[in-house]
């Protein structure tokens, strides 16, 4: 399996992503520029976490409007597994590839801490390898993780089994709608989520809660 | 060149929770301002545009709007030509 990493000015979580997708696949990712305008023949593309563009304006909104974004955009209608971290969260979202919004962290505090995450829907690429309803550890760190949607489209997202992540056990960190804490698109293919699963994979992390989520998309077998 | 000056505003919408507005609400409190019922936070945006052509000049800031300037799944914007 074949993975590419997008590189934007103000992301700082891309060498984790290319070191847990380096690991996991075997393969170092490709790496694409912010004005790439074609992606390589690839199965995954990784967006990662960080800053991108200082969060001017909006967390990811001038990221969503590079010209790497109309190309992953035209990845994921082919059907390309696209996955967006955090900061890639938010940018997924500000292109419309993933509906919602995500805002301030309704403590208005930055949150860097880990929170039990729920598995809400282990029938996708990205967690196969979870069972349902199966809780897991993971790291957050974020200002802006609070997921919004108005009441038709959370409904939406709801009915249709989008919300594939909850932070669990009251450990919502930012007030997310519902403890949304990652969805998926209607074709099941574009995930986003604000816990970073590329940084709890192998024992020196800690733990490797995180590391089943690229297996399942990698096409591997769950780790023993 | 002539110059077409106009103001953009972005709110959020209603119902939308503003975090940040009802921070700066509690410290007006606490700076003795009473009866100040709510406090919502927003964004102006002072943009300069080249040319005398004021419909196509705000039909453009509508665009900018749709396009970057306003998230609007959660906010609002105005554009007043000044």
């Amino acid at each position: 399996m074949k993975s590419a990493v997008v590189l934007l000015p103000g992301l700082n979580r891309d060498r984790d992503m290319i070191a847990a997708l380096t690991k996991i696949s075997g393969k170092a990712p490709v790496t694409v520029w912010q004005t790439d305008t074609e992606i390589p023949d690839v199965d995954l593309i990784a967006i990662p976490g960080g800053f991108s563009f200082g969060d001017y304006l909006r967390c990811g909104a001038i990221a969503a409007r590079m010209p790497v974004m109309r190309a992953v955009a035209e990845k994921a209608a082919k059907g390309v597994q696209v996955v967006g971290v955090c900061n890639g969260f938010q940018i997924l979202v500000e292109a419309g590839l993933l509906s919602g919004a995500l805002m301030r962290n309704a403590s208005l505090k930055f949150v860097c801490r880990e929170v039990k995450l729920e598995i809400a829907n282990a029938n996708t690429a990205f967690t196969r390898n979870y069972a349902a309803g199966q809780v897991i550890r993971c790291p957050v760190a974020h200002h802006d993780g609070n997921y919004f949607a108005d009441p038709e489209t959370l409904a939406r997202v709801e009915g249709e089994g989008r919300v594939v992540f909850r932070y669990a056990e009251g450990t919502n960190p930012n007030g997310s709608v519902n403890d949304i804490a990652g969805i998926i698109n209607d074709k099941g293919n574009v995930l986003g989520l604000m816990p970073h699963p590329e940084n709890l994979i192998e024992a020196a992390h800690g733990g490797n809660d995180g590391r089943a989520l690229f297996e399942s998309v990698l096409g591997l077998a769950k780790a023993a | 060149m002539p110059v077409i000056k106009a103001r953009v505003t972005v709110t959020l919408k209603n119902g939308v929770l503003d975090p940040q507005g009802k921070a700066i609400e509690h410290a007006l409190d606490g700076l003795g301002f009473g009866g100040v019922g709510s406090v919502r936070q927003g964004k102006v945006f002072d943009v300069e545009i080249e040319g005398a052509d004021k419909a196509k000049a705000e039909a453009d800031l509508n665009a900018m709007c749709e396009k970057l300037l306003a998230n609007t799944v959660i906010e609002n914007y105005s554009v007043t030509l000044i």
